[in-house]
């Protein structure tokens, strides 16, 4: 029986310490799983800190991702967040050639359309500061291209699930 | 709160655990804890490799059941370590492994004998500790000690460096300890229970399929209940071996690549198979997806992560062994009062019946399965056996019946040969009344034989029984079965003479040709106040068997 992949997001609260997120990357390589993309900061609590990870897989994978998780003694708290009832967010950093005053107005269009902020101009380049989802960034992506992207900064995916609830310490 | 050194709140820390005797050997980044070592009561084992520390620890904490310690320096005595705290990690052995840092300042400096060993050991550590700021010393400990000895045991690693061992500061060794991310499960979940047990009274080809858990949480006598009641056959693992006397009626030994006809068979056979404290190994299962085909399998492990892992089970059950057989039974033996199974028993009773013939041996010259029926009928049913790692350590598994749990001490998950010595010289430390014999093989004991001196200067007498063929002799079988008999790199060339080898460290050593002269040096070893290495030589054409290709299903054995 093939089970079907798909990327999953999932949530952790691990201990705000050194070494947690080596023990943490270090289980991802040494059981083979793939992580697509990893951000981690302090959580609600100055002692805690939340990672989100975002991993392809099919549902055992990630099951076992899960219980491997929390096996790790520094992890305290593992959910898999259901995109419907997730609120899932990225930035991104992107530097664009502009060499003239046309493709500078058309990337300053582009910008407003997607509620992006330019946040450093020079006379051949802007940064552009974009946040949404992974498939508004990747477009956006996509657009700049043919002006010449020089260089690209993304945070990977941070999320919380919708409403009253959540993945947290009691 | 006192005021004192790292080093003595470490000592005085080991103490509170209740810790009798560490097995290590000093070096620079620890001479702090030596010195204070050296007025304390806690035994220390000067051993003479890091490795044989660790495994000394191992074998003390799988003969004793409690937490094993063993301490190094930093860099290579760290490194040192890390072979043997992997073979505690794969076998959910409880040790506490120390290890000496360069000054804090230093760390990330590349500093004379720095390792980043909280690096290297963190996927083989269930944690690992490195000590920042002095005061953390008494709870590090606590907690380590802790963690490695419950829920699924496994080993912990503190790293102190230097400076706090030697800086002083205020001492808090009554500070509760919280963990917020580990909270083994012990207490099995009703409703899973509940759905075993309909399984189990429906069964009529039950089996049990026990691992190295139901030692740990010391369900022995439960496990034997309960196969008792549901009239099943119970087959080990390696790491099982020992948790149902294996004279017990019930008893089919060891299942796998080379488990016996009995096990092998019935628990291909088997409708309902309540595996208990496995975690269903390569080695055990054969070809996984062929395993027991007509079965349902109730999965009962305190590792949540073994659930589905290996195999998908019908009935996952997460919790402590002791308490799930027990809630399993007590449930049972209200609806269920079967008082027979007679066409089940008497196909395992046919099947035992054939391993008992493999024994018998045939042709010229010391057979190791007799081998071992004999070293078993010389020692007493306490005594502990310990192996190396490879044709030895097979024999052993099938040809000497274990009777009691902690009696039989292998390297199953790791395979590490060189373990079985060391890991003797730590059981006969935890049990000194009892004969420790290592079953092992010239080219294992060869990796780890320089403790032979720490035995004797440390008066720890152990029996070391080598089976002596002169090859890498499970190298060598598969070489013989799968590669056309090309044999490349395994010949030993009769290297070195153990009997002098033996008598250099003051053990004693002989060398037998029969089993008559084998009886007789052994009856003097278990006599002996120093270790004696007993040479068996043997064919290096025998072949240990049964056995399971690589890839097929754990029936389709090779006979021999």
């Amino acid at each position: 029986m093939e089970m079907k992949e798909r990327i999953y997001m999932i949530s952790a609260i691990v201990e705000h310490k050194p070494g947690v997120l080596y023990s943490v990357s270090n289980m991802f390589r040494r059981r083979g799983f793939n992580i697509e993309s990893i951000s981690v900061g302090e959580s609600e609590q100055s002692d805690l800190a939340r990672m989100t990870i975002t991993m392809k897989g099919d549902e055992a994978t990630v099951e076992q991702v899960v219980k491997q998780l929390k096996k790790l003694i520094s992890v305290i708290k593992v959910s898999i967040l259901d995109s419907e009832n997730t609120v899932a967010r990225e930035l991104a950093l992107i530097k664009v050639n502009t060499p003239d005053a046309r493709v500078r107005s058309d990337v300053i269009n582009y910008t407003e359309i997607f509620k992006g902020h330019i946040v450093d101009v020079a006379h051949e380049s802007l940064i552009i500061e974009i946040t949404g989802d992974t498939d508004k960034i990747n477009a956006f992506i996509e657009l700049m291209k043919p002006f010449g992207v020089r260089e690209i900064a993304r945070t990977g995916i941070a999320a919380l699930q919708r409403g009253m609830r959540s993945v947290k310490m009691e | 709160m006192p005021r004192m050194s790292g080093a003595k709140a470490l000592i005085e820390s080991l103490k509170r655990e209740k810790a009798e005797v560490i097995f290590g050997i000093p070096g620079g980044a620890i001479l702090p804890v030596y010195d204070v070592l050296y007025d304390s009561d806690i035994k220390h084992i000067l051993m003479r490799h890091e490795q044989c520390a660790a495994h000394a620890a191992d074998g003390y904490a799988r003969a004793s059941g409690k937490v094993g310690v063993c301490m190094s320096t930093s860099g290579p005595g760290a490194t040192n370590l890390v072979t043997g705290i992997a073979n505690a990690y794969m076998d959910s052995s409880p040790i506490v492994a120390i290890t000496g840092q360069v000054p804090r300042p230093f760390i990330g400096k590349d500093a004379f004998q720095e390792t980043d060993i909280v690096g290297i050991t963190t996927p083989i550590t269930k944690c690992n500790f490195q000590v920042r700021s002095t005061a953390e010393i008494p709870k590090i400990v606590k907690t380590a000690f802790y963690i490695a000895s419950t829920g699924r045991p496994g080993p912990v690693l503190i790293d102190l460096p230097k400076d706090t061992q030697t800086e002083e500061d205020e001492m808090n060794f009554d500070e509760r300890i919280e963990f917020r991310g580990y909270r083994p499960t012990y207490d099995p979940h009703p409703l899973q229970v509940e759905k075993a047990v309909q399984l189990l009274i429906q069964a009529e080809r039950p089996i049990i399929v026990a691992g190295g858990g139901v030692k740990a949480s010391n369900a022995c006598s439960d496990l034997v209940a309960l196969a008792e009641t549901l009239l099943a056959p119970v087959a080990t693992t390696l790491m099982g071996k020992g948790v149902i006397p294996e004279d017990h009626p019930l008893s089919v030994g060891m299942l796998g690549m080379h488990g016996t006809v009995a096990a092998n068979h019935l628990v291909q056979d088997a409708d309902v198979l309540l595996a208990v404290g496995m975690r269903f190994s390569d080695r055990s299962t054969g070809n996984i997806k062929a395993f027991c085909p007509d079965g349902k399998i109730i999965h009962i492990d305190i590792d949540s992560s073994e659930i589905g892992k290996n195999i998908k089970s019908h009935v996952p059950i997460v919790a402590d062994a002791k308490r799930a057989l027990q809630s399993i039974r007590n449930r049972l033996i209200q609806k269920f009062n079967k008082k027979e199974r007679s066409t089940w028993l008497n196909r395992m009773q046919t099947l035992k019946n054939i391993h008992e013939e493999m024994i018998k041996s045939v042709g010229d010259g010391i057979k190791p399965p007799a081998l071992m029926v004999e070293v078993r009928k010389m020692l007493p049913n306490d005594a502990i056996v310990t192996t190396e790692v490879g044709q030895n350590q097979m024999w052993a598994a099938l040809y000497l019946k274990a009777y009691k749990p902690r009696t039989f001490i292998s390297s199953g998950g790791l395979g590490t040969m060189g373990f079985g010595f060391p890991a003797a010289l730590g059981a006969k430390v935890a049990c000194p009344e009892v004969p420790v014999v290592d079953i092992a093989g010239d080219g294992s004991f060869l990796m780890t034989e320089q403790d032979l001196a720490s035995s004797i200067a440390w008066k720890i007498p152990v029996i070391v029984v080598i089976l002596n063929n002169s090859v890498l002799g499970m190298v060598a079988q598969w070489q013989r079965l799968f590669y056309n008999r090309r044999y490349s790199a395994v010949d030993l060339k009769r290297i070195p003479d153990f009997v002098k080898l033996a008598e250099s460290y003051g053990a004693q050593g002989s060398r037998v040709q029969s089993i008559e002269e084998f009886r007789g040096a052994f009856k003097e070893a278990i006599n002996s106040d120093v270790s004696t290495v007993i040479d068996v030589p043997i064919s290096p054409e025998e072949n240990v068997m049964p056995m399971v290709p690589p890839g097929n299903t754990l029936k389709d054995l090779i006979l021999s």
